[in-house]
């Protein structure tokens, strides 16, 4: 057994384990962190197959910034653990129908992409003797515009909603403005008043 | 094993040596220190009093905008890499295109930057 496969098994394992951990961790947390673990392997098992850009994109892009936001979401939950386990065994039949279904799609799905002789292609893109990264910045602003002018897109409509959804400004709060503050000259925030005696001011 | 793979062999040695340090000092530390717990040792400790409250608490929702709009900003860097790859290798005309592809796009995310900005999104109160 060569190198490749002993890192191909060792990666899946870890990534098996990892995947298994984020649904039986007691702590969401910890889930949360198994589940970077398992982003990491997939990043490896990317590497072995040579598309380095999906592993470099998977560490920056899933562990870099989904899985902070998932930190996030788990701690704004505010977890009661006792009740996050309680409706376990009520959701549990749910759960297999819809992990089954999907397992079904999966194994449809690759054995029709492994039929067509996927694997020939694979070989083929090999050959050119180009990175990863480069074949697709070949096609994907090219061929692929009208897609990638829709991923733009995407990212706008994304952003516009959670700004939408989530900024609430406080009322009342002072904030510095530092033009208004260099703007002050002694005429506007001076002024000498003759008081009489006795009476004070009234403004 | 390919030229390609073997660019990698390094990073694989560097997480194999960090996997078997790190095992190294976990069960160093469980087999070779003393370890007498009691329940006041183990307790949350508090400066001096009883703890007030759990400590996890909740997270203002603000930290959550600011993750969102991280990792748009993470996607939108992620579309530049191939392009700054494969820009200077295209042949003339496909590659002006592309430049202006990209510019297109970037336009757009610029339109929701000023829309952020202008309504604040990235001031802290």
């Amino acid at each position: 057994m060569d190198l490749q496969a002993i890192a191909f098994y060792t990666l899946a394992a870890i990534m098996l384990a990892a995947a298994g951990l984020v649904v039986t961790a007691r702590n969401p947390v910890h889930s949360v962190l198994f589940l970077i673990l398992a982003f990491f392997s997939g990043a490896g098992l990317f590497v072995l197959l040579g598309a380095e850009f999906l592993a470099m994109l998977l560490i920056v892009v899933y562990v870099g910034a989904v899985a902070v936001l998932f930190l996030f979401v788990v701690m704004m939950l505010d977890v009661d653990f006792v009740s996050l386990r309680s409706g376990f065994a009520q959701y549990m039949p749910v759960g297999l129908v819809v992990s089954g279904l999907l397992l079904v799609e999966m194994v449809m799905v690759s054995g029709a992409v492994a039929s067509s002789g996927a694997a020939a292609k694979v070989k083929a893109a090999a050959v050119t003797g180009r990175s990863n990264i480069e074949e697709i910045g070949r096609v994907l602003y090219t061929d692929y515009v009208y897609f990638f002018q829709a991923a733009g897109l995407v990212l706008l409509v994304a952003m516009i909603g959670a700004i939408v959804l989530t900024l609430r400004h406080k009322p009342g709060v002072r904030r510095q403005n530092i033009a208004d503050q260099t703007a002050r000259t002694r005429k506007s925030g001076l002024s000498i008043v003759k008081v009489a005696t006795g009476e004070g001011i009234s403004e | 094993m390919n030229a390609f793979l073997l660019q990698y062999l390094p990073i694989l040695v560097f997480l194999a040596v960090a996997v078997v340090l790190g095992a190294l000092f976990i069960v160093g530390a469980w087999a070779l220190a003393p370890k007498h717990p009691d329940p006041e040792k183990i307790s949350a400790y508090e400066c001096g009093f009883n703890a007030f409250e759990d400590a996890r608490m909740k997270f203002d929702v603000r930290f959550y905008l600011v993750a969102i709009l991280f990792i748009i900003f993470d996607l939108e860097v992620a579309f530049l890499f191939p392009w700054a790859v494969s820009l200077m290798k295209l042949p003339h005309a496909t590659g002006l295109f592309a430049f202006w592809s990209m510019l297109g796009f970037l336009g757009v995310l610029t339109v929701g930057f000023i829309y952020e900005w202008k309504k604040g999104a990235l001031e802290w109160e």
